[in-house]
């Protein structure tokens, strides 16, 4: 593992000179404090029966490395739309999307998904092959050590006795641990999670974001996180969007991270007023949140 | 007497009890009883299958002894010793290899040009709309109704026999095919191009196994497609050079009021069908699609 984590560094740094020498905007800045991920004023459009739809309007914010970032908001919000447009799936109408401060171009391996959906998993290849697949696809890894990485990680996800079971003979929860055990194997700059355990039943969910998080202590992944329940987002992250629906605008951006039970519960309500009513008690919130940001960019 | 003045919800709430925890222990493995051979042998569908089959062949035997006629209904013994004896002598073994070995050319020929047609319907849209035009002209047209202009074409022998077996492999195949990459999850798309696949990697890793069981459900209806075109084109001609297969064999032993061995040839032809779907493709189907749960 530790050998890993070496090379992983070892990456880190020449990505760094990377940046640095195609004279990004990343200059003298340390890599630890440049935005992974940068949404910059990111509009995205469908096509519509009658013309565009537009599902978000000028979304941006950082997402820092190592950073869980969540965006939060009911469906119409285009928050999946956003995480595909980070992906790589939708091409935005407007703004750009920037990782390691190079706009990305079309789907890549340096950004994996973990989808929803159970689908997800190609059912005619078995859980080991699933979790070497994205590794030996991307040419990262030559079979023998792809198999073997991934025999790694289904243990750390509490799968190494179903190595050799096909997708369909496990359960939800399990198969969403094997999604999330081929996205994290494949290292990715940034991974993605559109609702991952939306589908799960809800104690599976609860054990499901504690593990999430073990794994995240482990190592700490940047990840962005989409989810439409206030609970969920402030457990799973350090820093939630908030957006609001037809089309997607960020409504807010609050902290998530450290809090106490009565703090999180405030802030659960706060996210319940800013999504649902009360303007004048919004503008009073959102203040020091412009503070904050402020803060955070000079 | 007096009734304590309780609040009537409180009357109507049940009355409180003692919570319980315990501590879990082991619960005894379940005991594994082997299930009798004679359940499983009642369970299975092959005996009620055969047995229906026996039925109808004693049916079949009663009728043509009632109507007492070997020249229109022979019976089923009769029958039955007329297939032996082809099959002991080598002639019906012989005829039917010939029809194979054509079947075999013109399915291939077909299942080629197929995949090549769906391939040029998912790359493109000028390619859907060749495809789906082609489809809904020549699918319903019986690949036996070309059989008089593939002469034209071709000649009397196996080049216009082959002619119309790709016709009837063809469109159905194409079909399948298509509608099968059409319904590949969005989500697998995804996580497909996710790892940077691209091009012919990403339809040979992605589209072509998502899409498997659509494409073999195209390929059995092409092959019975092609064995049914394949022995009523016999009817017409031999084979070539006066080799006929299965078909030929059936239309001339009609024409010499063999009627035994007409039941014979057709037997044979239903034989080779069904071992074909039984060994073939229900074989391919237990050992991809059924064992990774994307069919039942």
């Amino acid at each position: 593992m530790s050998a890993v984590l070496e090379r992983l560094d070892a990456i880190d740094t020449r990505l760094g000179c990377e940046v640095c020498e195609a004279g990004g905007q990343a200059a003298g800045v340390p890599l630890a404090q440049q935005a992974r991920l940068r949404v910059e004023g990111v509009s995205l459009e469908y096509r519509g029966e009658r013309g565009p739809i537009r599902a978000t309007h000028r979304v941006g914010f950082d997402v820092m490395p190592s950073e869980r970032f969540v965006l939060l908001g009911a469906s119409g919000c285009g928050k999946s739309s956003l995480l595909k447009a980070v992906g790589g799936f939708i091409a935005p109408a407007e703004g750009r999307i920037l990782v390691d401060g190079r706009p990305i171009d079309g789907p890549g391996p340096d950004r994996i998904a973990v989808f929803q959906e159970f689908d997800q998993l190609p059912p005619w290849k078995t859980v080991l092959e699933n979790v070497a697949f994205p590794l030996i696809a991307s040419g990262s890894s030559p079979r023998k050590v792809a198999l073997e990485q991934a025999g790694d990680w289904l243990a750390r996800v509490g799968l190494a006795d179903f190595t050799s079971a096909y997708p369909h003979q496990l359960s939800g929860g399990m198969k969403q641990r094997v999604a999330i055990a081929r996205a994290l194997a494949m290292k990715p700059r940034v991974l993605l999670m559109d609702e991952p355990f939306a589908a799960l039943d809800a104690l599976t969910r609860r054990r499901m974001q504690d593990e999430l998080l073990a794994l995240w202590e482990q190592e700490r992944f940047t990840l962005l996180f989409v989810t439409h329940s206030i609970e969920e987002a402030l457990i799973v992250g350090h820093r939630v969007l908030v957006l609001s629906p037809h089309p997607g605008r960020v409504r807010a951006e609050l902290n998530a991270q450290g809090l106490t039970p009565a703090q999180r519960a405030a802030q659960a309500n706060r996210i319940e007023r800013l999504l649902f009513g009360d303007p004048a008690a919004v503008d009073a919130i959102s203040e020091p949140v412009a503070a904050e940001r402020a803060a955070a960019l000079t | 007497m007096t009734v304590t003045a309780l609040p009537t919800s409180r009357l109507l709430d049940p009355a409180a009890r003692a919570e319980r925890e315990f501590a879990l222990t082991d619960a005894p493995p379940v005991e594994a009883t082997p299930v009798p051979l004679w359940r499983r042998a009642l369970d299975s569908s092959a005996w009620r299958q055969a047995a229906l089959l026996a039925l109808l062949a004693a049916l079949w035997e009663i009728a043509a002894r009632a109507a007492g006629n070997d020249l229109l209904l022979p019976t089923f013994t009769a029958a039955a010793s007329a297939l032996w004896e082809g099959l002991a002598s080598g002639e019906l073994l012989q005829r039917a290899f010939i029809s194979l070995r054509l079947l075999l050319q013109g399915y291939a020929l077909g299942v080629t040009l197929a995949l090549g047609l769906t391939a040029l319907a998912t790359s493109s849209r000028w390619g859907r709309d060749l495809l789906s035009s082609l489809t809904a002209m020549f699918n319903p047209l019986p690949a036996i109704a070309l059989l008089p202009l593939a002469l034209l074409w071709f000649g009397l022998g196996s080049g216009s026999l082959i002619f119309v077996l790709v016709h009837a492999v063809l469109w159905p195949l194409a079909l399948a095919a298509s509608a099968g990459f059409a319904a590949v999850p969005e989500t697998l798309r995804m996580a497909g191009r996710n790892y940077g696949l691209r091009g012919p990697r990403y339809v040979a890793q992605i589209l072509l196994p998502a899409a498997l069981p659509a494409i073999l459900s195209g390929l059995r209806v092409g092959w019975a497609f092609a064995w049914r075109t394949l022995i009523a084109a016999e009817l017409f001609f031999g084979a070539s050079s006066g080799q006929g297969g299965l078909g030929w064999y059936i239309f001339q032993n009609r024409n010499e009021l063999m009627t035994d061995r007409v039941f014979a040839g057709l037997a044979l032809v239903i034989l080779i069908g069904w071992l074909v779907e039984r060994l073939v493709f229900s074989t391919i189907e237990r050992v991809t699609v059924r064992r990774w749960g994307m069919q039942r």
